[in-house]
């Protein structure tokens, strides 16, 4: 409990705006609620795009998706299918941005994040996985996967 | 008749045929260290298993050409004081890396290699993924095809097998994540289309096909730290002759496969 108010308590005071370009967001029971500032609307298109994009850290290396023509599809995390019912989209948001707020021992990679991070290849370097606009987009998809 | 017949085929095909091929079926695991022939698909291992079809075998061919050729000032070969490598070379890559205690490092078979070169043959010292390097390498390491990993780790060693350790398990990169995440906690569970295997070295130099060509070790290293976005060591570096020593101790039993076929 301290431990988690704890960690709360530093994503609310360090954020994650120290690097580079990031906004500032505010993380509250475990979710960031509001959109982050400076984004358009997600789009869902967009974000499926995204998720299967084998060029950055596709979502598919480690989950099923509920894609079609897509056989190869990891099985370390979690199967995503019906994801947006079984949580909420401020948690997701959190959880795309940086999981480990929530699952310190994780392996999900946190997507919006350039600090704490050591040995990051020199194209890398200082910048998150995902920016902003790219959260909301993929966020837009994963909320349209509802339990049939 | 005689001059018909390549005398230096006839004299290479048994001594291939000793180093290579098939191992028993239960070779590949020992204890909880499998090897990652068993993450292969059939074809893949099957490729592996024939001495003819293996497309690494070249690099040992290559190999076994330059162990007597004369290189550098002092005219000579590793033949001219190591022999016969199928005896004076067996077992050795199985021992290595070993721990230097007066130069207080970790020495793999190339940088052994390198030193002879350099130290004893007057000839510069060759890079890492050259042919000869990768030749030289995968022929000595051939000599102790099917002898299990066996590097000794004791006293002297320690604080470098330590190091190596803690680069195993520490996370790095973009993505954040350790070796051991994907080797040691989700080793057998699909990564994209592949399985991911436990990362043992057992069969290096491989052919990787999805390289298309023979790699060492650390070209491996180097492959996997990229995948994660994070910055390569240098091939050859101290923090990979570590990771590398505590790789071996790790798969300690598994049998030397080179040249191994991987995906």
């Amino acid at each position: 409990m301290i431990l988690r108010a704890l960690i709360l308590g530093l994503a609310l005071i360090g954020g994650p705006a120290a690097g580079a370009d990031l906004v500032p967001y505010v993380v509250r029971d475990g979710a960031i609620d509001a959109p982050l500032a400076g984004t358009e609307p997600g789009d869902p298109a967009r974000g499926l795009a995204l998720v299967s994009d084998m060029n950055n850290v596709s979502c598919l290396i480690c989950h099923v998706l509920p894609i079609a023509d897509e056989p190869d599809m990891g099985e370390i995390g979690s199967p995503l299918d019906g994801i947006a019912s079984r949580t909420g989209a401020g948690e997701l948001r959190l959880r795309l941005v940086d999981s480990k707020q929530i699952f310190p021992d994780t392996m999900m990679p946190s997507y919006y994040v350039v600090d704490g991070l050591v040995g990051v290849d020199a194209p890398y370097a200082g910048t998150p996985i995902y920016s902003a606009q790219q959260i909301e987009d993929v966020l837009a998809y994963l909320l349209t996967l509802e339990e049939m | 008749m005689l001059r018909r017949l390549p005398p230096l085929a006839l004299i290479a095909i048994p001594v291939a045929l000793l180093a290579q091929g098939a191992l028993p079926p239960d070779a590949y695991e020992v204890e909880n260290a499998r090897s990652g022939y068993l993450y292969m698909e059939p074809p893949t291992r099957a490729l592996q298993d024939d001495t003819f079809l293996n497309p690494g075998q070249f690099i040992v061919d290559q190999g076994e050409r330059l162990w007597s050729t004369p290189m550098g000032a002092a005219g000579q070969s590793c033949a001219s004081c190591h022999g016969d490598a199928a005896t004076s070379m067996r077992g050795v890559a199985a021992r290595y890396p070993v721990f230097d205690a007066d130069a207080r490092q970790v020495v793999n078979l190339e940088t052994e290699i390198n030193a002879m070169l350099t130290d004893h043959m007057g000839a510069e010292p060759f890079a890492y993924e050259t042919p000869e390097l990768l030749g030289l390498t995968a022929y000595v390491s051939a000599q102790s095809h099917g002898m299990p990993m066996n590097v000794d780790i004791s006293g002297p060693a320690q604080a470098a097998f330590e190091s190596g350790r803690d680069y195993f398990y520490a996370r790095r990169g973009q993505l954040d994540l350790s070796c051991a995440h994907c080797h040691e906690d989700n080793a057998g569970v699909k990564l994209r289309g592949d399985t991911l295997s436990q990362g043992q070295i057992n069969g290096f130099p491989i052919y990787r096909l999805l390289w298309d060509d023979v790699g060492s070790r650390h070209r491996m290293f180097e492959w996997c730290n990229t995948s994660l976005r994070a910055a390569p060591e240098p091939a050859g570096s101290q923090a990979y002759q570590e990771l590398e020593l505590y790789l071996a101790w790790r798969g300690r039993g598994l049998p030397i496969e080179t040249p191994a076929v991987r995906r």
